[in-house]
């Protein structure tokens, strides 16, 4: 193996064992709140990991520039956090109840606050 | 040695879209559902980026952009749908 396969395999093999991770995380966790937080961030990472191998390698070994690997890793990036931001405000607003040995519910303050208050 | 690295990380990456798939038809609330086909298509860009280097093509990029766009629209509208009924707000 070459030096640049090297680096090449150091990323893929973190982006595969983060993306590895985010499911064993998908399926162990207890709530959806939970759920949201593994697969959100590890696979995110391993994703983005994954496509700057990718990138790296046509680059280093094919000599091609591919930027629209990049511009996948950059909307990647910017998405995932706003989708799982959507997923868990639906999933509370529509009555999703929290872990059962859960100890602190802030938002249930302030939603009781909310629909006290005159509109 | 690459390509046999490269083939075991595809069989990790499978079984990593299979558990998504298991999560998406368990999955006891819509929430976690459309978490799962989240995770789904987050999984297979990455897939489809390791059989970009097995394959040594770049064919399959813009298919990298439209899964990436389509994952994020959809969780949007699924996460829209289930919390008022409707995906576009008109007020």
């Amino acid at each position: 193996m070459t030096a640049i396969e090297i680096i090449l395999s150091i990323f893929i093999l973190m982006g595969a064992f983060l993306s590895l991770l985010g499911s064993v995380g998908l399926i162990r966790f207890p709530d959806v709140y939970g759920r949201t937080h593994a697969a959100t961030k590890s696979a995110t990472l391993g994703v983005i990991s994954i496509m700057i191998a990718t990138f790296l390698f046509f680059l280093l070994v094919e000599g091609i520039f591919v930027g629209k690997v990049l511009l996948a890793i950059l909307f990647v990036f910017l998405t995932a956090p706003v989708a799982a931001l959507m997923v868990a405000r639906a999933a509370y607003r529509t009555g999703v109840p929290l872990w059962e040995k859960s100890v602190q519910d802030d938002l249930k303050k302030v939603y009781e606050k909310k629909l006290n208050e005159p509109q | 040695m690459f390509h046999t690295l490269l083939t075991i990380v595809l069989a990790v990456m499978s079984i990593s879209l299979f558990v998504c798939f298991i999560r998406t038809v368990v999955g006891p609330t819509m929430p976690d559902r459309i978490v799962a086909l989240d995770s789904f298509g987050i999984n297979l860009i990455g897939f489809i980026g390791i059989l970009m280097i097995v394959q040594e093509t770049v064919a399959y990029s813009e298919v990298i952009l439209v899964i990436s766009i389509l994952a994020f629209i959809g969780t949007i509208a699924l996460s829209k749908f289930i919390e008022r009924g409707v995906v576009f707000d008109r007020d």
